[in-house]
C-alpha cells in the first residue's frame, strides 16, 4: 500500500513494483537453483538414501494449481470492479493457500513416520524437507500478504482502484505455484 | 504510518503542470526524519555512519592482532584490557586469534564494503543522478537499512558471547563451522553469525531490488541509458550481481544451519571427534565451498564495481575531461559482471579439482584481466593531459587506480592454478586481495565521501586533514601489504598466530614488526578521517554553491540541502550525456542544457 504510489504516472513502461517483483523472483530462482543443483551433485555420492514421495503431495499440487486459477479470476473481477466476487475469490485463494500448507505439513509427518529424518547420513529426504520447506515459507509469506490485502478490501480506509497490488500479488502467487510444480517434477524424476 | 501515506503521493508526483512546490509540508518528527526515515538520502547517511562504526571495530581488530603478529615475544597489557580473558597476560590466545580474523573479514567485507559502500552511494546517488524523487519503493529501502541494522546488532552481540564469536574464517567452511565440537567459536557464535548473515542477505536483496528497478524505471525524461553517469551503471551491475549471488549463499547457509542444529549430513561425512564417530555420512564439505564461492567471488565485484563507478565520475570531473571510452567502460562493467558469475572455482584449485575443470576456470579468470585493463587504461587516458584539480577526492581516485593495478596484477598469478598451488593460503594471497579489493575499495569510498560530502551535509570536509589522511594511508597501505608478497612467496602461511618456530621465516621478524608499526599509524590516520567527517558535519566550511565541483550531473541541480523529494518544482529534463567537460570552449555543460546550434550531443 505504502509503496504503490510512487511514480503512478509511469504509464508507458512496466510498473516499477512489478519490475521489482520480477527481479526478486530471479533472486528466489537463484536460491532454489543453488539448492537443487546441490541435490544433483550430492545424489552421486555414496551413502545416498532415496525416498518415495507421499501421495498427499499430489493433492497439494492440485490445490495450489486451483488457487492460481482463483487468483487469476479474482484479478479479472477486480478490474471489472466486481468487488463482491473479487473478495470471494480472494478469500477462496486464501483458503486454498492454507490448505496447501496443511497438505505439505501432512506430507512431512507422513515422511517422518516413514523414518525419513534429519539425522544421519545424507539423502533425498533431507533435501526434500529443506527445499520444499523453504518453498512453503514463500507460500506462507504470500499468504500473509494476501490476508492483509483481503482484510483491507473490507476495512481499508482509502478506496484504491489501482490494480497494481492485486497484479503483483497474482504474479507472486503464480510464481510460487510454478516453483512448486518445478520442485514436484524435480523430485519425481530424481528421488 | 499515516505520515508516510500522506507524503508518498506528493513526493512521487510528476504531473506536468503541477505548479505547487513539491516539497513536503507534513510535520517531521525526530523519529521519522532521522530514524525511520524513508528518504533515500537519510538512509544513505545511516548506512554510511553504521559502516564507519563497523570499519572502526574491524580495523581495530586488525591493529590489535597485528600487535601480536609483529611482536610475538612481547605481551601487551592493552590486549588484556580490550579482550579480557581471551588475551590473558597480554597475549592473544591462538583460538581467539581465529575469532578475530574471522570477524575482521566478515565485518569489513560484508558490513563495511558491501552494505556501507553500496548502501551509501547507491542510495545517495541513484535517485539524485537519474532524476527521481526517491527510490521505487522507499519503504523497502527503509526495511533494507533496518534488516542491516538488526544483522549488525546480532553480529556485534556475538562478540560478547561466552564461547566467543565465529572463528572458522569469514568463509565459514564446514566441518569447522558445522560442528560445535570443532572449536569454541563454532558453538553459539557460529549460529549468531549465520543468522546475522541471513538477515544481511535479506537486507542486501531489498536494497538491490530497489536499485535495479529505480535505475531502469524511474529515470527522468531524456535520461536514456547511455546518458547515465558511469556511477549509475556500476551500481546497476553491482545490484544485479548481488541479487543473483546472495540467494545462493543464503541456501548454503540454510543447509549449514540444518547440519549444525538438526543433525543432517549436507556437508558432513565420516568424521571422528575425540575418537567418536559421528553418524553423518555422505555429505561433502566441498559442496559448501561451491555454494559459498558462487556468492563469494561475485562478492569481490560487488565491492569493487561501485567504487569503479565513483572513481570514473570523479576522475572525469577533476580532470575536466570527458571520461575516455564511455561505451567501453559500460561494456567492461558488463563483461566483469558476467564473468564474475563463472569463476568461483578459482578459489578451490587445491580442493582436488579435476585439472581440466581447473584449466577452464583459469581461462575464465584470466579473461577478467581484459575488461579490467580496459578500465584502467580508460582511467589513465581520462586524466592524461587533463587540467587536473588535486582535490582530496581526486587524490583518492588516483590512489584507487594505483592500488587496483598493483593488486590486480597479482591476481594473474593467483588465477593460474599451477602458481596458485604454491601461493594458496599464504601471505601473498592476503597481500593480493587486501590491495585489490580492500584498500582499493576503501580509496574509492573515501573519494566518494570527500566528493559528495557537500551534497550530503551542505558542508566541505577539512582539506588539510584530508591531505594528511590521504598521504599517510597511501604510503602506509603499500608499506603494509607490499612486503607480504615476499613473505607469501617464501611460503609463510596466512592465519598463523605464531610463526617463530619456523627457522625459515625468522628473516621476516623485523619486517613483521615494521608492518605492525605502520598498521598502527595508518589506523590513527583513519581516526583522523572519522574526526574530520563528524567535525565537518557540524562545523565544516559551508558549501555556498549548488555545484561546488562544477560537475554536469543532476545531483548538482538540487538545492544545497535538498528535502525529501530532491527537487523544488519539477524534475529537470536531461538533454545530453554526463561528460561534457571542456567542450566548445566551455568548462562544463550541465546535463539539463539543450544542444547549442551546430552541436551534436551524445
Amino acid at each position: 500500500m505504502i509503496v504503490t504510489t510512487v511514480a503512478q504516472e509511469q504509464n508507458n513502461k512496466l510498473h516499477p513494483l512489478k519490475f521489482t517483483l520480477w527481479v526478486a523472483i530471479a533472486s528466489i530462482i537463484m536460491m532454489f537453483a543453488g539448492l537443487t543443483s546441490a541435490y544433483i551433485v550430492k545424489s552421486n555420492f555414496s551413502g545416498w538414501r532415496t525416498m518415495a514421495i507421499p501421495k498427499i503431495f499430489w493433492v497439494s499440487t492440485v490445490v495450489i494449481l486451483l488457487s492460481s486459477i482463483t487468483i487469476y479470476v479474482a484479478l479479472q473481477k477486480f478490474r471489472n470492479r466486481e468487488m463482491q466476487k473479487y473478495r470471494a475469490l480472494l478469500g477462496t485463494t486464501l483458503v486454498l493457500g492454507l490448505l496447501f500448507i496443511v497438505c505439505q505439513f501432512i506430507g512431512y509427518s507422513e515422511l517422518w513416520s516413514q523414518n525419513v529424518r534429519f539425522k544421519g547420513s545424507s539423502g533425498a529426504g533431507q533435501f526434500f524437507y529443506v527445499i520444499t520447506g523453504l518453498h512453503a515459507l514463500h507460500v506462507l509469506g504470500g499468504f500473509v500478504a494476501m490476508a492483509i490485502m483481503f482484510l483491507r478490501s473490507f476495512f481499508g480506509k482509502t478506496k484504491s482502484y489501482s490494480a497494481v497490488p492485486v497484479e503483483v500479488m497474482g504474479i507472486y502467487w503464480h510464481f510460487v505455484d510454478i516453483l512448486w510444480i518445478y520442485l514436484m517434477v524435480f523430485f519425481l524424476i530424481t528421488a | 504510518m499515516s505520515d508516510i501515506l500522506n507524503m508518498q503521493p506528493e513526493i512521487a508526483s510528476r504531473e506536468v503542470g503541477h505548479k505547487e512546490q513539491h516539497v513536503h509540508h507534513h510535520k517531521e518528527t525526530f523519529i521519522t526524519k532521522y530514524i525511520f526515515s524513508t528518504d533515500h538520502k537519510m538512509i544513505s547517511k545511516q548506512f554510511l555512519v553504521t559502516g564507519i562504526i563497523w570499519a572502526l571495530i574491524g580495523g581495530l581488530f586488525s591493529v590489535l592482532f597485528r600487535l601480536q603478529l609483529g611482536f610475538p615475544d612481547h605481551s601487551f597489557p592493552i590486549l588484556e584490557t580490550v579482550f579480557g580473558r581471551w588475551a590473558e597476560g597480554g597475549k592473544i590466545h591462538a583460538e581467539f586469534y581465529y575469532a578475530l580474523i574471522t570477524m575482521h573479514g566478515t565485518i569489513l567485507i560484508f558490513f563495511v564494503l558491501t552494505a556501507g559502500l553500496s548502501g551509501t552511494f547507491s542510495n545517495m546517488l541513484i535517485p539524485l543522478q537519474v532524476g527521481a524523487r526517491d527510490m521505487a519503493s522507499p519503504f523497502m529501502n527503509m526495511l533494507s537499512y533496518w534488516f542491516f541494522f538488526i544483522a549488525s546488532i546480532i553480529m556485534f552481540s556475538s562478540l560478547f558471547v561466552q564461547t566467543g564469536p565465529a572463528s572458522g574464517g569469514w568463509t565459514a567452511y564446514p566441518p569447522l563451522s558445522a560442528l560445535g565440537q570443532a572449536s569454541s567459536g563454532s558453538k553459539v557464535g557460529m549460529d549468531l553469525w549465520i543468522i546475522s548473515m541471513a538477515l544481511f542477505v535479506v537486507s542486501s536483496l531489498l536494497g538491490n531490488l530497489n536499485y535495479i528497478s529505480t535505475i531502469l524505471n524511474l529515470r527522468t525524461k531524456g535520461m536514456s541509458m547511455t546518458r547515465l553517469p558511469l556511477t549509475i551503471w556500476s551500481f546497476l551491475f553491482t545490484a544485479i550481481l548481488g541479487a543473483l549471488a546472495f540467494p545462493v549463499l543464503l541456501s548454503g547457509l540454510i543447509l549449514l544451519l540444518f547440519d549444525r542444529n538438526l543433525g543432517t549430513s549436507f556437508y558432513l561425512s565420516d568424521i571422528f571427534v575425540a575418537g567418536q564417530a559421528l553418524s553423518n555420512e555422505g555429505g561433502s564439505a566441498i559442496l559448501f565451498q561451491h555454494l559459498f564461492w558462487f556468492l563469494g567471488h561475485p562478492e569481490v565485484y560487488i565491492i569493487i564495481l561501485p567504487t569503479m563507478g565513483v572513481v570514473s565520475e570523479i576522475l572525469a570531473i577533476n580532470a575536466r575531461k570527458p571520461i575516455f571510452g564511455y561505451t567501453a567502460m559500460i561494456g567492461s562493467l558488463l563483461a566483469i559482471c558476467v564473468l564474475a558469475l563463472f569463476v568461483w572455482a578459482h578459489h578451490m584449485f587445491v580442493t582436488g579439482m579435476n585439472p581440466f575443470l581447473g584449466s577452464v576456470f583459469v581461462l575464465l579468470t584470466l579473461l577478467i584481466a581484459v575488461p579490467s585493463s580496459i578500465k584502467v587504461f580508460n582511467w589513465l587516458t581520462t586524466i592524461w593531459r587533463g587540467n587536473i584539480r588535486f582535490t582530496p577526492s581526486m587524490l583518492y581516485a588516483i590512489g584507487f587506480v594505483s592500488f587496483f593495478i598493483s593488486g590486480g596484477l597479482t591476481g594473474i598469478w593467483l588465477g593460474n592454478s599451477t602458481i596458485d598451488i604454491h601461493l594458496h593460503d599464504t601471505m601473498f594471497n592476503i597481500a593480493h586481495f587486501h590491495l585489490v579489493m580492500g584498500v582499493a575499495a576503501f580509496f574509492g569510498m573515501f573519494a566518494g565521501v570527500y566528493h559528495w560530502f557537500p551534497k550530503m551535509f551542505g558542508r566541505y570536509m577539512n582539506n588539510t586533514l584530508s591531505y594528511i589522511h590521504f598521504w599517510v594511508t597511501l604510503a602506509g597501505a603499500y608499506l603494509i601489504f607490499w612486503p607480504m608478497h615476499y613473505q607469501g612467496m617464501a611460503g609463510m602461511p596466512r592465519r598463523y598466530l605464531d610463526k617463530s618456530m619456523w627457522v625459515s621465516f625468522s628473516q621476516f621478524h623485523a619486517l613483521d614488526a615494521m608492518i605492525s608499526v605502520v598498521t598502527i599509524i595508518v589506523f590513527l590516520a583513519q581516526i583522523l578521517f572519522v574526526f574530520n567527517f563528524f567535525y565537518s558535519m557540524y562545523k565544516g566550511r559551508r558549501c555556498r554553491s549548488i555545484n561546488p565541483w562544477s560537475a554536469t550531473t543532476l545531483e548538482w541541480t538540487t538545492p544545497i540541502n535538498p528535502g525529501h523529494g530532491n527537487w523544488v518544482g519539477e524534475i529537470p529534463e536531461v538533454k545530453r550525456w554526463a561528460y561534457d567537460y571542456s567542450k566548445d570552449g566551455r568548462d562544463f555543460i550541465l546535463q539539463t542544457e539543450g544542444p547549442g546550434e551546430n552541436e551534436s550531443v551524445h
